[in-house]
């Protein structure tokens, strides 16, 4: 048989010492007050924190013996819990969270621009990889590519420096880079990290 | 008749606590001990 025992005498008998009687109380709202406040967060973990929040608060006041008996039990706790829902809203809007997700990464806007030590190391060793290959190229190709992709200087530059007109200075560039295609493939050389 | 639905149709779901925080309610209240000394109360928590 069961027996539904009044909210009312069961906060009358924890207050009393029975710590049963709290058990109890919890069990048998469990469900109604976690239900609402999971109505409004929408998160599992949130509505947890705010529940077990909400009881300490219960169990505080209770113990305290600051409890009155003019409203009921339920009705107080879930005025408790909305008050704690609010709570959430407004420390989230002050610190609003960030959660990545597969469209958007938090890191690519607050990650330095800094390579790992891993793509680093790639890094380098494909920078050596190249300048090895840059060295087999005939003289006036080489002396070309250095100019426009290491030194960075424009067609007009290059060819006032080693005196070609600007369309050689292309055509070099151009024959320079079908040849170090032409060696990495020969060589089957994978340059990528 | 038109129909509206909900655009948060899980906000009905009902759900309960873990057995865990459950259970941690409970240490909580076993732990805590009200003393109250003149208009003062001060909360202990024994483990």
């Amino acid at each position: 048989m069961n027996i539904q025992i009044e909210d009312s005498e069961l906060v009358r008998d924890y207050i009393s010492g029975d710590e049963r009687a709290l058990e109890i109380l919890i069990k048998k709202h469990n469900q109604r007050i976690t239900s609402f406040i999971y109505s409004k967060v929408l998160d599992r973990d949130i509505t947890e924190d705010i529940f077990q929040d909400t009881f300490i608060k219960v169990i505080n006041t209770l113990k305290k013996g600051s409890y009155s008996e003019e409203g009921k039990f339920l009705p107080w706790v879930m005025r408790i819990a909305h008050n704690l829902i609010i709570d959430h809203f407004r420390k989230n809007k002050r610190m609003p969270k960030f959660e990545g997700n597969d469209d958007f990464n938090i890191f690519s806007v607050i990650g330095d621009d800094k390579l790992n030590a891993e793509k680093q190391i790639i890094k380098n060793q494909i920078d050596s990889d190249l300048g090895q290959l840059i060295e087999e190229l005939p003289d006036d190709q080489r002396e070309v590519l250095i100019m426009r992709i290491y030194k960075d200087m424009s067609f007009k530059e290059i060819s006032e420096n080693t005196g070609v007109s600007i369309n050689t200075a292309l055509g070099r560039m151009r024959y320079a880079l079908i040849n170090l295609r032409k060696i990495i493939d020969k060589h089957n050389i994978v340059l990528t990290d | 008749m038109e129909k509206i639905y909900s655009e948060e149709k899980n906000a009905c779901e009902l759900t309960k606590v873990g057995s865990d925080t459950v259970q941690f309610l409970l240490d909580y209240s076993k732990s805590l001990r009200i003393v109250g000394y003149k208009s003062f109360k001060f909360e202990t928590n024994l483990n």
